[in-house]
């Protein structure tokens, strides 16, 4: 009865959209009040409605209603119940109820917190958020409905796929959907601006906190979906430049140029439609990365025309979204006006070559990605593109980014003088040649890339702290403020990625080995002693876990279980184990019996220096999103001065 | 020229000038990358030479795996029914890797005709053939390209 319930419950919400789409719209044509108002109770309604949805579908998981074919295909009776309430957005129906459960909540927010914008432009943000949901509702219950019955019911379930056991499983698809969905807000803005035919800088600035906790959520995500790769996978690597990822990183890049480009609009009024343009670009990366990840079509394309339902809707929803709003961009866009001068030695020109250099970046991963879908397509061979396409055009882009990155912060608005820059920026550079140096004797094996990304990333980290410590030391003005402070940090945190991913690849040590029980092998200073195996059982597997034990100097520093599993419904997997630490990570991989006893293993055995520094790195700059988020201008009244006049008190820069 | 104009002009040769460098190198980066799937039967028509990066994909030949030496170098056979080409892997093989079953080795021909493969790849999962081999072994006329086991 409740997959049922749950069912109705959708249509029920899909309703509410399509009315929150249509009536508000019409209602800030009109300058009805009334109409206006349904994008808030409306967005209160959908929300409790997917909400409830949502709940019912993890309660077949929980009590296990096999009878319902989603739950029968990614649950099974041993499976451990906190496994239970994940696997609900384990497989695509329940991902797209996830997806659209955090639209939902995100759009809510917006109407609860968005009392201070004028009447006409709020209804037209949240009917474009109603849109967006609409449609999204229409996918599920038409071509991906999670609640569909299996006739006659299963006795068990086939259980989650084992990849997806893992507590990492359990927060990086919600934190990265929270991510993606996010910038829905900046782009209904950007559409709503559109269909006003205004954007006001106070608007910008009231968009910009949704954008930064978009950006820290997916900076978060991505950064969680590399550390569930790399200890789960097995492999060892922390990227791999796989479409899934290139998926989400492809947003990402665009909205780090959003981020920067609004900073510009909200203070100097300048890239009014840059910054629209990018909001745009950046929502429909999300939709294009959620349809290469969901249609099948990296597959392969021909399985994707063999069953396209799925695959020509979202590619349907795509196509309107997309073409629609550059079309309204199209008509709309050169009507607004224009901001205020700069100097070619400014802030705004070094945002704007950020700019540039990002969005090359995100178009040569774009590149990538989609080339092999089109010679496939084409039937003009199946190829690949492999990492170093990537790593190297990543890398050659990255080397401008770092040297301009801390020219930008420190430069002044509208104007500055490459002497007083070269004054502040003297200490860096000495920092930069400094770090280099010490690598290149400390760390030969860096190699020459190596070398050059610490110095990069000890001119960005050096530049930070010089810039924080001369806006403490300042005085006249104001204290730094959460966005100044966030800003520092995010940046830093650049700097400290930087260092992990320009001196892991080049100083790691892989081997693999055959051992016994009794065997040993040194490794990078460390002397790694198998001890053998034995037979351990979980409650949906059994599994062959190794014990090695780890000596530096003599002294033990670690003891480490790596696991082969069997999973009940026949997958084997293998489960690495690890030693972290700041400055390295030792990882053993359990390979497969190389004898009829079982005595002998392949085994891998990696030291990894400096992988930390990577995810430390993502986390700062998702810290230093959420801080610039909570900076208090962002909280004060907009409508104390008539919305025309974008004069406003000169925050500090 | 006005200085807003002559600023204008600089930022957009500026802006031309770059796209044209990256997209340039961009190509020539993606032409050096790129990798083409062949099928034995592909390979035995129009063979790559020696050293060459490819992906090969197929079939493992059932009864065809052999450990050497100590255990860590592999050799099996990759066909498609008509076709079939030795494959060299030295380390540890994937949790899915099986006689019979679908594989994709990257790697290159070495002087003797034995495929030299740096990384292989099984199926993610029981039900998941990866869909070039599935091509390939229906371009072969092997019919029974989707495994029946579930």
């Amino acid at each position: 009865m409740i997959p049922e319930i749950g069912q109705v419950t959708l249509m029920g919400a899909l309703l509410i959209s399509l009315a929150m789409g249509i009536l508000p719209l019409i209602g800030a044509y009109t300058g009805n009040q009334r109409l206006m108002k349904v994008g808030q109770t409306g967005a209160i309604a959908q929300v409790f409605l997917v909400g409830g949805a949502f709940i019912m579908l993890t309660w077949a998981f929980v009590v296990q209603d096999f009878s319902v074919e989603y739950v029968a295909r990614n649950s099974s009776a041993a499976l451990p119940l906190i496994y239970r309430y994940t696997a609900v957005w384990g497989s695509h129906e329940g991902s797209f109820l996830l997806w659209e459960l955090v639209l939902c909540l995100w759009t809510v927010a917006v109407a609860l917190l968005s009392s201070k914008l004028p009447d006409n432009f709020r209804a037209r943000t949240l009917g474009v958020l109603g849109l967006l949901s609409s449609g999204f509702l229409m996918f599920i219950i038409f071509t991906s409905n999670p609640f569909t019955r299996l006739i006659p019911s299963a006795v068990d379930g086939l259980d989650l796929n084992p990849l997806l056991q893992d507590p990492g499983m359990i927060i990086h698809p919600p934190i990265l959907y929270i991510g993606y969905v996010g910038f829905a807000v900046s782009f209904a803005f950007a559409v709503a601006a559109l269909l006003g035919q205004r954007v006001d800088r106070e608007w910008v600035r009231w968009s910009r906190p949704w954008t930064h906790i978009a950006w820290a959520f997916l900076t978060l995500g991505i950064a969680l979906g590399s550390w569930w790769a790399y200890y789960e996978l097995g492999w060892g690597g922390w990227w791999f430049w796989d479409p899934v990822e290139n998926a989400s990183f492809m947003p990402w890049i665009v909205a780090t140029a959003l981020i920067h480009s609004q900073a510009v609009t909200e203070k100097r009024g300048a890239f009014q439609n840059w910054t629209l343009i990018l909001a745009i670009t950046t929502f429909s990366l999300c939709l294009l990365g959620t349809f290469l990840v969901r249609s099948g079509v990296l597959t392969s394309v021909h399985a994707f025309a063999a069953d396209p339902t799925r695959g020509v809707f979202i590619l349907t929803y795509l196509f309107v979204v997309v073409g629609g709003t550059l079309l309204l961009f199209a008509i709309r866009a050169p009507a607004m006006v224009r901001g205020s001068d700069f100097a070619g030695m400014s802030r705004e020109t070094l945002i704007l070559v950020n700019n540039l250099l990002l969005v090359v970046m995100a178009a040569m991963v774009l590149t990538g990605t989609l080339y092999p879908l089109l010679l496939d397509a084409l039937n003009a061979g199946k190829i690949s593109v492999g990492p170093p396409y990537f790593g190297t055009l990543f890398a050659m882009l990255l080397v401008p980014i770092a040297l301009l990155l801390p020219l930008g912060f420190h430069a002044r608005w509208q104007a500055d003088k490459l002497k007083r820059l070269a004054g502040e920026l003297a200490l860096p550079a000495v920092v930069a040649v400094v770090g280099g140096i010490v690598t290149a004797v400390f760390l030969p094996s860096a190699g020459l890339w190596g070398i050059f990304g610490v110095a990069g990333a000890f001119w960005i980290m050096a530049s930070c702290l010089v810039y924080y410590r001369n806006r403490l030391a300042a005085r006249t003005g104001n204290r730094p403020s959460r966005s100044e402070t966030g800003m520092i940090l995010a940046h830093f945190g650049v700097g400290l990625f930087m260092v992990g991913a320009s001196l892991t690849n080049p100083t790691s040590e892989e081997k693999h080995l055959r051992m016994e029980a009794g065997d040993s092998f040194e490794l990078s200073g460390y002397n790694f002693i198998f001890e053998g195996t034995r037979m351990v059982r979980g409650p949906n597997y059994v599994a062959d876990e190794g014990e090695l034990l780890v000596y530096k100097n003599g002294e033990r520093v670690a003891s480490m279980y790596p696991q082969k599993r069997r999973y009940n419904n026949g997958q084997v997997m293998t489960e690495a184990a690890l030693d972290a630490g700041l400055t390295r990570d030792l990882y053993v991989g359990l390979g497969e019996p190389l004898d009829e006893t079982g005595t002998a293993w392949a085994i891998r055995l990696y030291h990894k220096p400096f992988i930390r520094f990577i995810w430390i790195g993502a986390l700062l700059m998702m810290a230093g999103g959420f801080l610039a988020a909570s900076d208090k201008r962002y909280r004060r009244a907009i409508a104390k001065q008539p919305a025309r006049n974008s004069g406003m008190a000169e925050a500090p820069a | 020229m006005t200085p807003t104009r002559k600023r204008r002009l600089i930022a957009v040769l500026l802006i031309v000038a770059g796209v044209s460098v990256a997209s340039g190198v961009a190509f020539y980066s993606l032409q050096e990358n790129m990798l083409y799937f062949q099928s034995p039967s592909e390979l035995a028509t129009q063979p790559m030479p020696p050293g060459r990066q490819f992906r090969l994909g197929g079939l493992v030949k059932p009864g065809s795996v052999e450990k050497i030496g100590d255990g860590l170098t592999t050799h099996f056979v990759v066909t498609d029914g008509p076709e079939e080409v030795m494959v060299a892997y030295v380390g540890s093989l994937p949790d899915l890797f099986r006689e019979g079953q679908g594989v994709i080795a990257r790697g290159s021909l070495d002087g003797g005709g034995t495929f030299s493969a740096s990384e292989v790849l099984a199926k993610h999962d029981e039900n998941y053939m990866p869909p070039e081999v599935a091509d390939a072994l229906e371009k072969s006329g092997h019919v029974s390209a989707t495994p029946e086991e579930s």
